[in-house]
């Protein structure tokens, strides 16, 4: 059994099938970049995880339990052991940085405000983002909100960090200060990490092993040199971006 | 005929959908009130928000609710030779059944039963709501308990105030327009004051608050899209909320006032 397992799992939006019959399974440790175009279900199926979205048909398991299962508070339990990092980073745009970093500690109640503080210090030091501490979202750039939802992510201390699309709308220097960070974080905290991306540079720079989605399965699943090499149209198309081949554009 | 139908079918089904999860968004409310203890900032913070930063536009609608109250009824007493003594009575009467719950409740739903659904509504599309769940926070006890708590309790308070305020507007109005005394306008009231209208009159605004409350919670929980959706989830909330204040009002009447 492994750490993290995908089995079979559908699921469709007003009628559109978006993922029919994934299977992926997991192993504690690796970091796994989940690729394909936009729209192709990636930032579903890591919702699936935290059960964000429900499968239609199919199980999520997670730490050999299956997490539809889970009553509410086993729940609540479980997505606090993974960190996600959301596509848009969803900072709370009423609360300052610093709050938004120390928001799940504050609420899971097993720290005193001393004790949040200084968490969220020094999770805010591993992003770069100290002198931030006190601003408010609407303040920072769109790097700095991901560093920011990035801290909080991983101000829990999660097994497993979730990355939706982490590099997306940066500029190429800023989004290679978010990969470092990713590759940081997982050799510092030795958490197991998925993240989900169509930014092949950043695929290639934190993956231990990359999965391509194509047209709501795993199209391909192998290592960052597999890939370089792959044989596979569909995946050579999407690796070199080339608008002609079997690829349909949606 | 088709399509009428069709149309038809697809509003009643929406219809049900609604009153299912306004059932659910309720059931879960309930549910949450144990954590009270837990959210007391939280719910403290809703009752300045809601309540107290209400509380001008709530007086500003009172005075003129009571004048006009005033005015009417002296017209409608000119038509009909009853005595301007009963003035304080009939506006006494107007305000704390019917006119300072109904109206104040109306015009809160749009100030915050809007209020509630937008900011929802933002943070479900800005994936917020998806963020405290992630982070392992019901976002009920978070955001839904502290709303629906504080216009549960707040919309009475306001309805306490509106009903002074509107009286005092009533009496300034007669005196100054009517030419009937103070004691006199103050007589009448007290003769039709009991105060079974006036808690009944609070019931009402507390019932009226749950459901401004929970409309806005929903409809902001539900909010889907851009800028659009929380456009239209602001708009049901104003427009569900208001209808639902006056058929239930109309619900209390028959309950309370048997003819």
């Amino acid at each position: 059994m492994s750490y993290i397992q995908f089995d079979n799992v559908h699921k469709s939006f007003n009628g559109q099938s978006v993922l029919s019959g994934v299977d992926i399974r997991i192993d504690k440790g690796e970091t796994v970049v989940v690729i394909g175009q936009s729209g192709c279900g990636k930032s579903v199926l890591i919702k699936h995880l935290m059960r964000l979205i429900e499968p239609d048909r199919g199980a999520v398991r997670f730490d050999d339990q299956d997490i539809a299962l889970l009553h509410s508070r086993e729940l609540i339990r479980m997505r606090r052991r993974i960190g996600l990092l959301f596509q848009s980073a969803a900072l709370f745009d009423s609360l300052t940085v610093a709050e938004n970093v120390g928001l799940g500690l504050r609420e899971s109640r097993q720290y005193d405000r001393e004790q949040i503080r200084e968490i969220v210090m020094s999770k805010l030091e591993l992003v770069g983002l100290v002198s931030a501490a006190d601003k408010h979202p609407s303040e920072l750039s769109g790097g700095m909100r991901k560093r920011v939802g990035l801290a909080r992510a991983i101000a829990t201390d999660p097994e497993v960090l979730l990355y939706d699309e982490p590099t997306t709308g940066l500029d190429p220097i800023t989004a290679d200060m978010i990969n470092e960070l990713i590759v940081q974080l997982n050799m510092r905290l030795h958490v197991t990490s998925i993240a989900v991306t169509h930014d092949m540079v950043s695929a290639y720079k934190v993956a231990s092993r990359i999965i391509m989605l194509y047209d709501g399965r795993v199209e391909f699943d192998g290592s960052p040199e597999q890939v370089r090499s792959a044989s596979n149209p569909i995946v050579q198309q999407f690796i070199t971006g080339q608008a002609q081949g079997p690829i349909q554009v949606r | 005929m088709d399509y009428g139908l069709t149309v038809l079918g697809r509003r009643g089904v929406s219809f049900i959908n609604r009153l299912g999860g306004l059932s659910i968004m309720l059931l879960r409310f309930l549910g949450s009130l144990r954590e009270i203890p837990r959210s007391f900032g939280l719910i403290m913070e809703q009752f300045y928000l809601i309540g107290v930063k209400s509380l001008p536009l709530i007086v500003v609608i009172s005075i003129f609710i009571g004048a006009v109250a005033a005015w009417q009824a002296a017209y409608q007493f000119k038509f009909i030779g009853a005595p301007l003594r009963l003035l304080g009575h009939a506006v006494g009467k107007a305000v704390v059944i019917e006119l300072a719950p109904v109206l104040s409740a109306l015009v809160f739903s749009g100030r915050v039963g809007a209020g509630i659904a937008a900011e929802l509504g933002t943070m479900r599309v800005t994936e917020q709501i998806d963020a405290l769940d992630a982070l392992g926070i019901n976002p009920v006890r978070y955001l839904v308990l502290p709303r629906v708590l504080a216009c549960l309790l707040m919309v009475p308070m306001l309805v306490l105030f509106s009903n002074f305020v509107a009286i005092m507007g009533g009496l300034i109005v007669s005196v100054l327009g009517v030419n009937v005394s103070p004691e006199t306008f103050l007589l009448g009231f007290k003769d039709s004051f009991k105060v079974g209208d006036f808690i009944n009159g609070l019931i009402k605004a507390g019932v009226f608050g749950l459901l401004i409350g929970l409309v806005g919670c929903y409809e902001g929980f539900r909010a889907e899209g851009g800028a659009q959706g929380v456009g239209m989830a602001t708009t049901s909330s104003v427009v569900i909320s208001s209808v639902l204040v006056l058929v239930f009002n109309f619900i209390f009447a028959m309950l309370l006032f048997r003819i």
